[in-house]
């Protein structure tokens, strides 16, 4: 089937034409949709580039960070305001496919991918959203749910999230090749203490279910109490009754549930070890 | 099919072609260009032999659209070599017996062409995680760091300088 590249200043003109026609994709880095033409995957037709100059827009100077959808993940790993977001945006690809691969595409990579969207669900952060209608906000959770399911012709335009306190924010990724390979999983917490007492923590998980997902009970067990090795392990303990993993070339749904409460251990006795 | 006209820098020098709408870079440069220098490998962005530079940046040339390098610069091994002399990290290849079948070596070599323009001293680490993107199935990998480590010092081949892998 021939295919069509089509590129628009006006993101109006290009969510009318993904809304019109059903093989119509919007183009972030490629390193997705490129490898689903190339490896045969028909129901594509149209490249749609937009060049709205506001994907770009990269605003990490306050306590509101707002980062643009085009944005790289190179660009992230080397943006000095945000250090502590370049260990996931490293951990993605190695360097060529970082330096095209961008923050909207990764919101859309199928299971095991998608390390960035697991940072952005920890961070409770809020997807933009935009069509011919106007705009909405997803908070990340949110989000994942409606992904599939969003209106055609909607385009990811940004995403906003409130900057950690020094330390709050943690990362860690378990692929089977190092330094560069898919997830086994991933797992980014935010655990802001007060006084010593964790205060609402957010913990996400990637490639244990079909998008990158909440951990509602390890939160919840953690809410409100001392962060302590007892804790760590009530909530370590619910973590993995929680997901539901696939089984794939990389892990197999049953090692990564079996793995899960050692690494999430681990990422929270380092938080323990590091008084934030 | 609609035919796109498409004019970029290669090494430098000005080209234009008309292509199918939708082409990758990697087609464009192989097919239309002539350039052979970079392989089609996985066309998945996984193994990245067909790494090229664009406007300075890797780019893996399978995933790349050639109208999305409308005017830009495009850099790939043809460029390396000139007046019959070897780039310095070719004759470090070269020297240190870091091509075996040669498929990886072109990505190799535009990997680290990258990681030494940005870091001219780069510590072994680097160097890994600089070509962490390329897939090697001959070397074992160690002879490819050392070739990029050896031009970073400025030294002799592995070999003469009595070093183990």
């Amino acid at each position: 089937m021939p295919l069509a590249y089509q590129s628009f200043s006006e993101l109006s003109a290009a969510a009318a034409l993904l809304g019109a026609d059903s093989g119509a994709r919007l183009l972030g880095g490629g390193t997705l949709l490129v490898r689903r033409v190339n490896e045969g995957d028909t129901s594509i037709d149209t490249y749609v580039r937009l060049r709205d100059p506001k994907l770009l827009l990269l605003d990490a100077a306050g306590e509101t960070v707002r980062l643009g959808a085009g944005i790289t993940m190179s660009r992230i790993a080397r943006e000095p305001a945000l250090t502590f977001l370049a260990p996931v945006a490293k951990a993605i690809g190695g360097p060529a496919v970082r330096a095209a691969a961008t923050i909207g595409g990764n919101l859309f990579a199928p299971s095991p991918y998608g390390d960035f969207g697991v940072a952005l669900l920890a961070l409770g952060a809020t997807i933009s959203v935009e069509n011919t209608r106007g705009t909405s906000e997803f908070p990340a959770e949110a989000f994942f749910d409606a992904r599939d399911d969003l209106d055609a012709g909607s385009i990811v335009t940004a995403v906003t999230f409130r900057r950690p306190a020094n330390g709050a924010f943690r990362f860690l990724k378990v692929s089977r090749v190092r330094p560069k390979g898919a997830a086994v999983l991933s797992i980014a917490a935010m655990v802001n203490r007060t006084n010593g007492i964790v205060v609402e923590p957010r913990i996400a998980f990637g490639a244990m279910a079909k998008t990158a997902i909440r951990a509602h009970g390890a939160e919840n067990a953690l809410n409100g109490m001392a962060l302590t090795a007892e804790s760590i392990e009530r909530a370590v303990g619910i973590a993995a009754e929680e997901t539901s993993p696939a089984t794939d070339a990389i892990a197999s749904g049953w090692y990564r549930k079996t793995v899960l409460p050692v690494h999430l251990r681990r990422l929270l006795l380092d938080a323990l070890a590091e008084e934030v | 099919m609609t035919k796109v006209p498409v004019q970029l820098t290669l090494n430098g020098e000005e080209r234009a072609e008309f292509i199918d709408s939708g082409t990758t870079l990697l087609r464009l440069l192989r097919d239309k260009m002539g350039d052979f220098t970079l392989k089609a490998g996985c066309l998945q962005g996984t193994c990245g032999t067909c790494t090229v530079l664009v406007d300075g940046e890797p780019r893996l040339a399978c995933l790349t659209l050639a109208e999305d390098c409308a005017a830009k610069a495009v850099e790939t091994v043809a460029g390396l070599s000139g007046n019959g002399s070897l780039h310095p990290l070719q004759q470090a290849f070269l020297d240190n017996f870091a091509a075996q079948c040669g498929f990886c070596t072109p990505g190799m070599l535009m990997a680290a062409k990258v990681l030494l323009e940005a870091n001219p001293h780069p510590s072994r680490a680097d160097v890994v995680e600089a070509l962490a993107g390329n897939i090697c199935r001959c070397t074992g990998y160690e002879p490819i760091i050392q070739a990029v480590l050896s031009v970073s010092r400025g030294s002799a081949p592995r070999a003469a300088s009595g070093e183990r892998a």
